[in-house]
């Protein structure tokens, strides 16, 4: 019996696998695309090896003062020199360490809040609210229980910037809930209020708060009361956030089908248990990517902080660029500045499309 | 909404009885605020009646006294501060103006340039995107003004691109257009042109109507565009008279100038909002479902008429709403101008004029009342389009 041996495959053609199909596909699929090929490779070859000569390979890293900085490249002995001020600000250098401790509380103690199967989370979070800002106040400020007092005017750098934010959603966020409710009530008159309140605030720019609150809230105030300039601003930035806090919320409300109201109605809840106990922590749950990117606008907004004279982040770079030791390096400082920045709200963007993907299952049919 | 029962109920205490609870309810707020709104009045009357301020707008018509940098009406020191007003307010316009003609063009080539099939070109839109918008306005303000429009060269050294463009630490200069003689019949010309262009788009659409028979428009429209204007160029002569920056002493004169705070205020805006449009722009292009496309093809559109009659108007739909929003923002974020000097309505009216007279709440009101003019008066029409352009379902 003659047994038919099959010839071994031919090879594909070279053109169709591996890497040159993938540039062949992607890259040179046609004469445009082609054109449009050379063309973003002129720019990448524009703007990379300039940037990284400058940024890396011409840098000078060591050194402690500007005689130090010889290359031609960036003075990264700058940010190393002032490092310390960009972080902490004015805060008492023998002190940092309550800041470091503050921070290094907050993110252990929320650490279970991101586990997904931890039981009791919601008393464990009311309580993490309740006690940190607290505790946090305590490590910061000072003045009691043994703390020496550190005054807000000291405070400064990343350290000012993450408390603003974070005082900032944490005011923002009740009461834009409330304004939410306000504005979906059935009483006209709490809507017109909450309609009127929101709309003022989403219309005018930050910066014109920032002004009201530092110029126009010690005449509001009566004879001898006076706030910090700290807390003038936060106020400002807790009312004007709160208005598009209210805005995301009501877009999950709206989202909540209205069965869920009736049924709740019906098994007898009162307005304020049909909200805690039905609707709100469905609509919370649907606008929680939402929330993260009003925390990540209210982030980038905390810079504006530097037009009533706080010394945030952006502020004591600023500063720092203005010392005559040190003239020239508003590149090395600014160049700094936006890297930790884009660092936080980069990451945070990110947790927030990853959240939106995970909460997204539960809604899709 | 109607989550709680409407009807009174018969018998039981009034405190049971909805309606009545929702009335107090809102009595009590309402009595509130205008309490609130009432204290806060006195606190504010008794406060400027001390440190002998006069409040009103008086102050609006004397002298302001200060010079400013860039003005687009005429203005001297002896002005007053209505002027300033006026002066700061057209700042504003011209900045957020430039800012969102060139933001939308960068941002819809970005957006375009993400969905490309080309990886390199879409890699590089989605890093300039991810970038810049995470970066903060204000920040990427003062980075051009400190960090790039001030280390320029003096005028002496100054960029030079042909001989008519200069850009140094002075800003950037670039020929001035002044009309000539020639200027109306040019003007005349174009408005004929554009009136011939539109008899011709409606007989189009007429005869198109009517017969299904199309008319392949642009040979004429160009044969118009070039000959009724150059019509007019060749008999009346030349219409624009450029006048050129010249380097004089230490400075240059003549010719338009872009001071560097409002290139680095331009820069800064247009680079940030353009990441949030091209974001806006390739999500409303990728809401428009395949089997549109599919759809229109298979009736046997060319792509040129499927990407012009059934993607773009349906992408456009869901496009214009957070546009118009990222165009706000733009005008709200140009109020940043504050942090370099440039003299728009904040760093002017809140700032300077706010200082020199004490007039806190009547600067800050009538700052604030401008913005929120504006974006109320955008998202009316903007509430109004939304309408027009609903989908209408059956």
């Amino acid at each position: 019996m003659q047994r038919h041996i099959f010839k071994p495959d031919l090879p594909p053609p070279p053109l169709s696998v591996g890497v040159l199909a993938w540039l062949r596909n992607n890259l040179f699929s046609s004469p445009f695309n082609t054109l449009l090929s050379l063309f973003a490779g002129y720019l990448i070859w524009l703007v990379l090896p300039p940037l990284l000569q400058w940024a890396l390979f011409d840098a000078n890293w060591l050194g402690r003062s500007r005689a130090d900085c010889t290359g031609e490249g960036a003075c990264w002995v700058f940010v190393q020199q002032r490092f310390g001020q960009f972080i902490y600000g004015f805060y008492p250098p023998e002190l940092r360490w309550r800041v470091n401790l503050t921070v290094l509380l907050t993110l252990f103690a929320a650490a279970p809040l991101f586990i997904a199967r931890m039981p009791r989370k919601a008393p464990y979070a009311l309580g993490y609210l309740l006690v940190l800002p607290l505790l946090a106040y305590w490590l910061l400020h000072g003045g009691f229980w043994g703390l020496s007092e550190v005054a807000t005017s000291q405070w400064g750098g990343l350290m000012l910037t993450l408390v603003i934010a974070a005082v900032g959603i944490s005011g923002a966020l009740p009461l834009g809930i409330l304004l939410a409710l306000g504005r979906r009530s059935d009483m006209p008159a709490i809507r017109v209020l909450c309609v009127t309140f929101i709309e003022f605030w989403r219309g005018v720019p930050l910066i014109t708060v920032l002004f009201m609150s530092s110029v126009m809230l010690p005449l509001f105030l009566p004879e001898g009361l006076s706030f910090d300039k700290l807390v003038r601003a936060l106020i400002g930035v807790i009312l004007f956030q709160s208005a598009y806090v209210a805005e995301v919320v009501r877009g999950g409300l709206q989202a909540i089908p209205k069965g869920q109201y009736e049924a709740a109605a019906a098994m007898g809840l009162g307005y304020w248990r049909m909200m805690g106990l039905v609707i709100l922590p469905q609509a919370l749950k649907l606008v929680i990517p939402g929330i993260v990117n009003t925390f990540i606008a209210l982030f980038k907004d905390t810079s504006l902080v530097i037009i009533i004279g706080l010394f945030d982040l952006l502020n004591s770079i600023k500063q720092a660029t203005t010392d005559p030791a040190w003239l020239g390096m508003a590149t090395e400082g600014y160049v700094f500045a936006a890297l930790l920045f884009w660092i936080f709200c980069f990451g945070m963007s990110r947790y927030s499309m990853r959240l939106e993907r995970r909460l997204d299952t539960g809604h899709k049919r | 909404m109607h989550t709680t029962a409407n009807a009174p109920r018969a018998g039981g205490s009034p405190w049971t009885d909805p309606q009545l609870r929702a009335w107090l309810f809102q009595l009590l707020a309402v009595a509130s605020v205008i309490a609130f709104g009432w204290y806060l009045f006195d606190n504010t009357q008794q406060n400027l009646a001390q440190r002998g301020i006069v409040s009103g707008f008086g102050f609006l018509d004397s002298s302001a006294g200060f010079g400013i940098a860039q003005h687009l009406i005429d203005y001297n020191e002896s002005h007053s501060y209505g002027r300033v007003f006026v002066v700061g307010l057209l700042n504003t316009l011209l900045v957020s103006a430039i800012g969102i003609l060139l933001a939308s063009v960068l941002g819809f080539l970005l957006g375009v340039a993400r969905l490309s099939p080309n990886w390199m070109l879409s890699k590089l839109a989605t890093v300039y995107i991810e970038t810049f918008r995470n970066i903060p306005p204000l920040l990427q303000i003062f980075f051009w003004y400190f960090a790039v429009m001030l280390a320029m060269p003096g005028p002496r050294q100054s960029h030079e691109l042909a001989g008519a463009l200069f850009l140094n630490n002075r800003g950037l200069y670039l020929p001035a257009p002044a009309a000539s003689a020639a200027f109306v019949p040019l003007l005349c010309s174009l408005v004929l042109a554009a009136m011939v262009i539109a008899g011709l788009l409606r007989w189009r659409r007429v005869r198109f109507d009517a017969t299904g028979q199309a008319f392949v428009l642009w040979p004429a429209v160009l044969a118009v565009v070039l000959l009724l204007p150059g019509l007019s160029v060749l008999l009346a002569g030349n219409p624009l008279l450029w006048s050129l920056p010249q380097l004089q002493g230490f400075n240059f004169r003549g010719g338009l100038v872009m001071i560097p705070e409002l290139m680095a205020l331009t820069l800064a805006l247009t680079i940030y909002t353009a990441a949030f449009i091209a974001e806006i722009v390739r999500a409303g292009i990728q809401a428009v479902s395949h089997g549109q496309t599919e759809a229109a093809r298979s009736l046997g559109l060319r792509p040129g008429v499927t990407l012009g009659k059934v993607i773009i108007p349906q992408a456009l739909r869901v496009i214009i709403p957070p546009l118009t929003s990222q165009y706000l923002n733009l005008v709200k974020n140009s109020s940043l101008a504050a942090g370099i000097g440039y003299p728009d309505m904040v760093s002017l009216f809140a700032g300077t004029v706010l200082n020199q007279t004490g007039q806190a709440i009547e600067a800050i009101a009538i700052t604030m009342s401008v913005y929120l003019a504006i974006s109320i008066s955008i998202s009316m029409l903007m509430n109004v389009y939304n309408q027009r352009m609903a989908l209408i379902e059956r």
